[in-house]
């Protein structure tokens, strides 16, 4: 069953084959079997879970046709769930009881899918391996010494590992699609602005965008279909339309122009990861796609200005926690600044502490010509090198990430080398543009992740030229030993 | 650009983070490698661009001057470390 498609799993439940309740068990069962090895849920909701899968049979017997009904999906911590723990990661919000539902949580609560808890992930979404959860790493279900990537490390080992059909996942700078790369599972950045952050707690405002984990690009249109649209909460929610996901997904690509940036290949990709996607770019020109050279030639300043611009806004929006209105608050403090240091100092880990001094730093008296305006001047050199591009090519394509998942420990006491693993991802963010990875041929046993990059708005063609793939290849197909 | 522990101490008294003693050497050595990081932005000729402050160039939205929200003290309040009579307690600012 937990091998099954949402359209399989959608189609099953209406036939009367199985049951949400059912379906629901099957999860949970998996869920406390293989857990504590993976640790990629934080937060399970057994009872509940099983409430809301016996609502959705109730509501699929009176004709819902939302595909997602009954369907048992985990949403990553940082999304608000009310009366639920939202953790972010961190012990700052350790207790912290969400009291409403972020948008995404109550678009999926509407279309009546079942959740069947919170997934693990770096602290504030601040990491590339979950090695900075306050609850410990996640491991990869591909091999237990491996990180998952980060920071929706546990989103992707919970779909990797068929511990959910599908997760929400939150990206800012890759942290959708490279554990998705690193879990051989399909994940959607989708274009700033198409899915509302309200109730996504704040990372770097300006790029933090929710999208959809899942194990194909169909699953993941259908996670997207619920995801996506206007919300006037979030002040920066797109009003364009959003079309039917599905309608397109099987288009043919014959006469696609497909980009190939020079500067995603060679420096420090793997040389097997190469060759790996070449193999992906060969199977697109047998369907009848065009590929063009192309380049990017601020690729390489992608890395500097994110560290910039994120840690500066982080530093802005991580300033709420106070230690007075919610989160973890020190004991017996001396005077308001001891209580406002020291909630801060004990609540937040390592990470997100560098991230808040580099982006005061940055934007301190004195400091922010030569810091955040130099890089919000360079974003747009970015963007401009991504017009140019689209107006040549139809998709962009070239590795997520440049190596495959990394040992636990790896790169843990160099947060600069850490860095350098969003390398293919980041400039996306920082262009506003809708991203995806998908699942290509492994290298020495690990999954190998092919970005897709569109243009703005285009989640519908990223989701076509993903599952035309899928359907042509099996490699997306493949299961982790151990959780077949 | 290298940070002294003296300029650790200033950013995050700035921040209002608390960093040990013991810690404010190998925080300086960390902020000190993404500084470096960061200035290869200084290759980049931007003469004359613009800054870039939203992806689609989209302008801030304004909503109808109407209450929308109710008031939800007590919910609110029901998370936060310490309130007495709706107020949030903090310690003494005026002697």
């Amino acid at each position: 069953m937990y091998n099954k498609t949402i359209s399989e799993l959608a189609r099953g439940l209406r036939a009367g084959d199985f049951s949400s309740v059912e379906l629901t068990r099957t999860y949970l069962k998996r869920v406390s079997s293989f857990n504590s090895g993976l640790n990629s849920f934080v937060t399970v909701c057994e009872e509940q879970a099983l409430q809301e899968a016996e609502l959705a049979d109730q509501r699929l017997k009176g004709g819902h046709t939302s595909l997602l009904a009954g369907i048992p999906i985990a949403h990553k911590d940082i999304f608000c769930t009310q009366g639920i723990k939202t953790s972010c990661g961190s012990k700052m919000l350790d207790k912290f009881v969400a009291p409403y539902d972020a948008h995404v949580v109550s678009q999926f609560k509407q279309a009546g899918a079942v959740m069947l808890g919170k997934t693990n992930m770096d602290e504030f979404a601040m990491g590339s391996s979950n090695e900075n959860s306050f609850y410990g790493p996640v491991r990869n279900p591909w091999k237990e010494s491996a990180v998952p990537g980060g920071s929706s490390g546990g989103s992707a080992a919970a779909v990797a590992a068929r511990l959910c059909v599908a997760a929400t996942g939150t990206d800012t700078g890759g942290s959708i699609r490279q554990p998705a790369s690193f879990c051989g599972i399909t994940g959607l950045k989708p274009t700033y602005g198409r899915v509302s952050r309200y109730g996504m707690i704040a990372f770097a405002s300006s790029l933090d965008q929710g999208g959809p984990m899942a194990r194909t690009a169909e699953d993941a249109a259908a996670m997207l279909q619920v995801m996506a649209g206007f919300d006037g909460r979030d002040s920066t929610s797109a009003e364009a339309a959003v079309p039917d996901y599905s309608a397109t997904l099987g288009d043919d690509l014959r006469g696609l122009r497909i980009g190939v940036p020079k500067e995603y290949f060679g420096g420090g990709l793997d040389a097997n990861i190469e060759a790996s996607i070449q193999l992906a770019l060969n199977e697109y020109v047998s369907m009848g796609a065009e590929l063009v050279d192309i380049s990017l030639p601020n690729t390489h300043l992608g890395v500097p200005t994110y560290y910039v611009v994120a840690p500066a806004e982080c530093s802005s929006n991580l300033s709420r926690f106070d230690g007075v209105r919610f989160g973890h608050r020190c004991s017996e403090p001396k005077d308001l600044e001891d209580l406002y240091k020291r909630s801060r100092g004990e609540g937040f880990g390592a990470e997100v502490k560098r991230r808040i001094m580099i982006g005061t730093y940055a934007l301190s008296a004195g400091y922010y010509d030569a810091y955040y305006l130099k890089a919000q001047k360079i974003r747009h050199l970015i963007s401009d090198d991504f017009r140019a591009a689209f107006n040549q090519v139809d998709v962009i394509m070239g590795p997520t990430a440049p190596s495959t998942a990394f040992g636990i420990g790896e790169k843990a006491d160099d947060p600069v080398t850490m860095y350098l693993s969003d390398i293919y991802t980041i400039a996306v963010n920082l262009a506003g543009l809708p991203g995806m990875s998908i699942p290509v041929q492994p290298v020495g046993g690990m999954p190998v992740g092919l970005q897709l990059i569109g243009n703005y708005f285009e989640e519908a063609k990223l989701l076509n030229v993903a599952h035309r793939l899928q359907q042509e290849t099996d490699w997306h197909s493949a299961s982790p030993a151990g959780f077949e | 650009m290298s940070l002294e522990r003296s300029d650790v101490e200033k950013i995050a008294h700035l921040a209002r983070l608390s960093v040990s003693n013991d810690e404010l050497d190998a925080v300086a050595s960390d902020l000190s490698n993404i500084l470096n990081l960061v200035e290869q932005m200084d290759q980049a000729d931007t003469e004359g661009v613009e800054p870039m402050a939203h992806p689609l160039h989209m302008v801030q939205r304004l909503r109808e001057d109407r209450v929308t929200e109710q008031d939800q003290r007590e919910l609110f309040q029901s998370i936060a470390p310490f309130t007495e009579d709706g107020l949030y307690l903090v310690p003494r600012v005026i002697e």
